[in-house]
């Protein structure tokens, strides 16, 4: 007898599933060691540190650094952390989040069970919303506000927010009541429900997959935002991503990297966390147009 | 009358979609509007429930002018053939909310849904979701959701479509009932000409935006008012056989050949109008035999083809030249030539010529229709 040498069928599906995992393993490590640079630098000493070596454990856990990124941290002049900063950003980012979603929610099921004439063109119109850049129209948004009286201002910040939320937030809710059937409304206007009735009752009840979508894409693009936070608001009521990038870049004294780590994370926290206990209902949602009544 | 539309018209740009409706509808009828989908059928039915605006005319349900009313002051109710159960509450509300929107006292509401639930026996359903019920029974619970509107009229939008053929036929004596207890006007929308004959006290026969014949469902079948009525009402179709009308002394008549044999089948006096003209006879299935009768007119017929359904057997043959069914007792086996019977009182003639191709009025037909006031519009 010879011996014979073969791959048995199994092993290439065995080899390529190594691979497989070696890469997903690899992604995995490159997606979370700036994270773990993070956390791990926001509680060394300065010491630490400069010794070099960053992937190092620190010797003891210092919380100096998040107390210092939290309260007392120069943001330019002020010297009071991202602490108030970050309530700003809450007080920017509820508003515009949850008015955004409502109104998008009342768009879309205008333009999917209420069509006008023309409601077509408009929900183009619109659309074209979701393609501007956001650099072109500061110029003019900056005029609009200064016109309203609501330049650096959290309230004009707010509107610019829901406006520019509102391009997304009609898409998602006028592409998920295309689905519902048309029959349930007239159902409920035999049944002597009027037009908000009818989407408060019967509609948006039934949204609640898609709700949690708009709500974490608001709540990431509001929160994220930097660019209309460092221009319409200012001073005071300027978003924590602006407070982040003040105390990054303010240049007198030491460079702190475990205070803008411990302050980068204080940022990213929130968004970090909507996702964690949301995604479920994100990945729900997304796939929500085959769920029937 | 119950429910009155005169000369309602509605156009999708410069589709005319309903063109001059009329119908009277007395006190109680179960009306069915039939017709091909496209034929405006549940366009006219959205715009008696006010779900459709309309271009001109009038709908009167009970003597009150509704034409501009909104669907819930129509003092309607509707079924549809999606259900259209509100899929976020259970079926307890969602029998309770249009009593609700009516802002009726709870207690009230809760007696109306026990009444309701007991009448469609689905008191277990009460606390379900509709995504939790087969579709027999959410129709079971929509229909509930009507009940409990108490509504003067009640519409149903091809109610029993999305339903297995078992249930349909379940479902439609369910509905047979209802009425029966209500005793309410009740218009109905349908495809299917059975479910219009077996449930109707009236069927309105709709093609092109237009209704073609209004009567009971032994007037359509018995005396349909042209070719299309004959065609599309019998669930097997109507034979129609081309023949020329000639005189054989007074009275005229045709010839029917088959298989190289001829037979002269005497016709009423009112065809004499139409001697030397090409007409077309129409007999249904049912209306040919197998069974020895002297008193009939007898084909000997080759079969070519036969189709057994268990009960009946039909033969397939052809007379001049025209294929014919006819419903005949099984024969063991089946033999290749047979003689077929038929009574001449039963046939119908229709004039080819015309566009809508009338039928050719006898004064006989219909042995047991009823009178012919039934037909025609309004």
């Amino acid at each position: 007898m010879r011996a014979t040498f073969s791959f048995s069928p199994a092993l290439p599906t065995t080899i390529s599933r190594l691979c497989l995992y070696v890469f997903l393993g690899v992604a995995m490590l490159a997606m979370i060691f700036p994270l773990a640079v993070m956390v791990i630098t926001s509680f060394k000493t300065m010491g630490e540190i400069r010794s070099g070596d960053l992937f190092a454990l620190p010797q003891a856990v210092q919380w100096g650094a998040w107390q210092k990124a939290w309260s007392s941290a120069c943001t330019g002049v002020s010297c009071e952390g991202v602490r108030d900063y970050f309530w700003n950003s809450v007080r920017i980012t509820v508003p515009a989040v949850l008015l955004s979603t409502l109104v998008g929610a009342a768009n879309g099921y205008v333009l999917s069970k209420w069509k006008f004439r023309g409601s077509q063109l408009f929900f183009g119109l619109l659309l074209i919303g979701c393609f501007i850049p956001f650099q072109i129209v500061i110029l003019p948004m900056a005029q609009v506000l200064g016109a309203l009286q609501l330049a650096n201002t959290t309230t004009g910040l707010v509107i610019v927010h829901i406006i520019y939320g509102l391009a997304f937030t009609t898409l998602f809710y006028r592409n998920y009541f295309v689905t519902v059937p048309d029959d349930l409304v007239r159902a409920a206007k035999i049944d002597g429900a009027g037009f908000w009735t009818i989407f408060w009752k019967i509609l948006l009840p039934t949204a609640v997959p898609i709700t949690v979508v708009v709500l974490i894409w608001q709540f990431t693009q509001v929160w994220n935002d930097f660019l209309f936070g460092v221009v319409f608001a200012a001073g005071d009521s300027q978003p924590v991503t602006v407070a982040l990038n003040n105390l990054v870049n303010t240049s007198t004294g030491v460079k702190e990297y475990n205070v803008d780590m411990a302050a980068a994370i204080y940022v990213g926290l929130p968004t970090f966390l909507v996702y964690i206990f949301a995604s479920k209902y994100f990945i729900q949602g997304l796939t929500a147009g085959a769920v029937k009544g | 009358m119950s429910l009155t539309i005169n000369n309602l018209n509605k156009s999708y740009g410069n589709n005319h979609i309903l063109k001059d409706i009329n119908i009277h509808s007395q006190q109680g009828e179960f009306l069915v509007l039939v017709g091909a989908s496209g034929c405006g059928k549940s366009t006219l039915l959205n715009a008696i429930g006010g779900l459709d605006t309309i271009d001109s005319g009038s709908i009167y349900n009970h003597d009150i002018d509704i034409t501009h009313k909104t669907p819930a002051a129509r003092d309607i109710a509707m079924v549809f053939q999606s259900y259209a159960l509100y899929p976020t509450m259970s079926v307890r509300d969602n029998i309770a909310f249009g009593l609700k929107m009516k802002k009726l006292p709870a207690d009230a509401i809760a007696q109306k849904i026990d009444e309701v639930a007991e009448i469609l026996q689905i008191k277990e359903l009460l606390a379900r979701k509709p995504s939790q019920l087969s579709g027999g029974q959410k129709q079971r619970v929509a229909m509930g959701r009507a009940i409990a509107r108490d509504p003067s009229l009640y519409l149903f939008d091809e109610p029993l479509s999305n339903l297995d053929a078992k249930l349909r036929v379940d479902m439609r004596l369910e509905i047979k009932k209802l009425h029966h207890r209500v005793r309410k006007n009740i218009v109905y929308v349908t495809h299917d000409q059975i479910e219009a004959m077996t449930l109707a006290d009236r069927i309105a026969i709709m093609r092109g935006g237009q209704i073609v014949q209004v009567g009971t469902p032994d007037a359509v079948y018995f005396q349909p008012q042209n070719i299309f009525v004959a065609k599309f009402i019998g669930s097997n179709p109507i034979n129609l056989i081309p023949a020329t009308v000639e005189a054989a002394g007074n009275t005229p008549q045709v010839r029917l050949h088959c298989n190289g044999q001829m037979v002269g089948v005497p016709l009423p006096a009112a065809l004499r109008a139409y001697q030397q003209k090409e007409i077309l006879i129409g007999i249904r299935p049912e209306h040919i035999s197998n069974v020895a009768d002297d008193r009939k007119i007898k084909i000997r017929s080759n079969i070519v083809l036969e189709e057994k359904t268990g009960a009946d057997t039909y033969l397939l043959t052809a007379w001049n030249d025209a294929e014919i069914k006819a419903r005949c007792i099984p024969q063991t086996p089946t033999p290749t030539e047979v003689d077929l019977y038929f009574d001449a009182a039963e046939m119908l003639f229709f004039d080819p010529s015309p566009d809508e191709q009338p039928r050719i009025a006898t004064g006989q037909e219909g042995v047991a229709g009823k009178d012919s006031k039934e037909q025609g519009n309004g």
